[in-house]
């Protein structure tokens, strides 16, 4: 673990608490038309906060507060979760991008060229 | 019986669930202005029950619970042409609302492909992880 952290820094915990949001946002669409379903969201920067003093994220979790409430309980708002969607997997695009090049300098420092 | 579900799973089931909901939609327009003799006999439209489904790391997928009949009743019709008539000469017509069954199809069209996005996007980031670095 701190053999990793040394190598990746941040990148590599943004990118597990990116792809736990992208569950949690996969969860939300897939049980869009569940009554009584609520959805459920991550905060990334607590997550993130929580993750580096070595904690569970846990605590970042929040339920979603729906815009409009619909009549069967459910608090899924496509808008709102497609968009959360496509922002995460952006972020997680580019936490990949910047462990990607340290993996290229690492690997070209390992060579010696 | 709940692991750990990965996006495959989250989304799979949500499709399969959506394609049951799809085939009771399809059943209830294929079964509209179908009558019968007997207000027993007549066609009742088939309503899918959605249930989430929970694993341990607070992720969640939805599945089938069970598949309801409606209740709304069949509409009594006075129809002594017709052969399937009781001796009053009355016929039954299948509990179909056809406006409703329509709105049912486009929305579960939608939520199809919205969880078919998630799959193909999730997909993809997984596929350039594995080439992290290459």
């Amino acid at each position: 673990m701190m053999a990793s952290e040394k190598l990746f820094g941040l990148h590599a915990t943004a990118l597990q608490l990116r792809s736990q949001r992208m569950m949690m946002l996969a969860s939300n669409i897939a049980n869009a038309a569940t009554p009584n379903y609520k959805a459920r969201d991550l905060d990334f920067s607590k997550a993130l906060d929580l993750a580096q003093q070595g904690g569970s994220t846990e605590g970042a979790i929040s339920y979603r507060v729906p815009v409009q409430a619909s009549l069967d309980g459910n608090t899924v708002e496509m808008a709102t979760e497609q968009t959360a969607f496509a922002e995460n997997a952006l972020a997680y695009r580019s936490s990949l991008s910047f462990l990607s090049g340290r993996v290229n300098t690492l690997t070209r420092a390992i060579k010696g060229e | 019986m709940n692991g750990n579900f990965s996006v495959f799973d989250i989304s799979g089931r949500a499709m399969s669930a959506q394609l049951v909901r799809l085939n009771t939609t399809a059943s209830n327009l294929a079964n509209a202005g179908t009558t019968a003799g007997s207000e027993a006999g007549a066609y009742r439209s088939l309503k899918p029950v959605f249930r989430t489904v929970m694993d341990g790391q607070g992720r969640a997928t939805v599945q089938i619970d069970q598949v309801t009949t409606s209740k709304m009743a069949p509409s009594k019709r006075h129809d002594p042409s017709n052969p399937l008539a009781d001796q009053d000469g009355n016929v039954w017509e299948a509990a179909v609302d056809s406006a409703a069954e329509l709105v049912e199809m486009v929305e579960t069209a939608r939520q199809y492909q919205n969880n078919v996005q998630v799959l193909e996007t999730a997909k993809g980031l997984i596929n350039e992880t594995l080439r992290m670095g290459q």
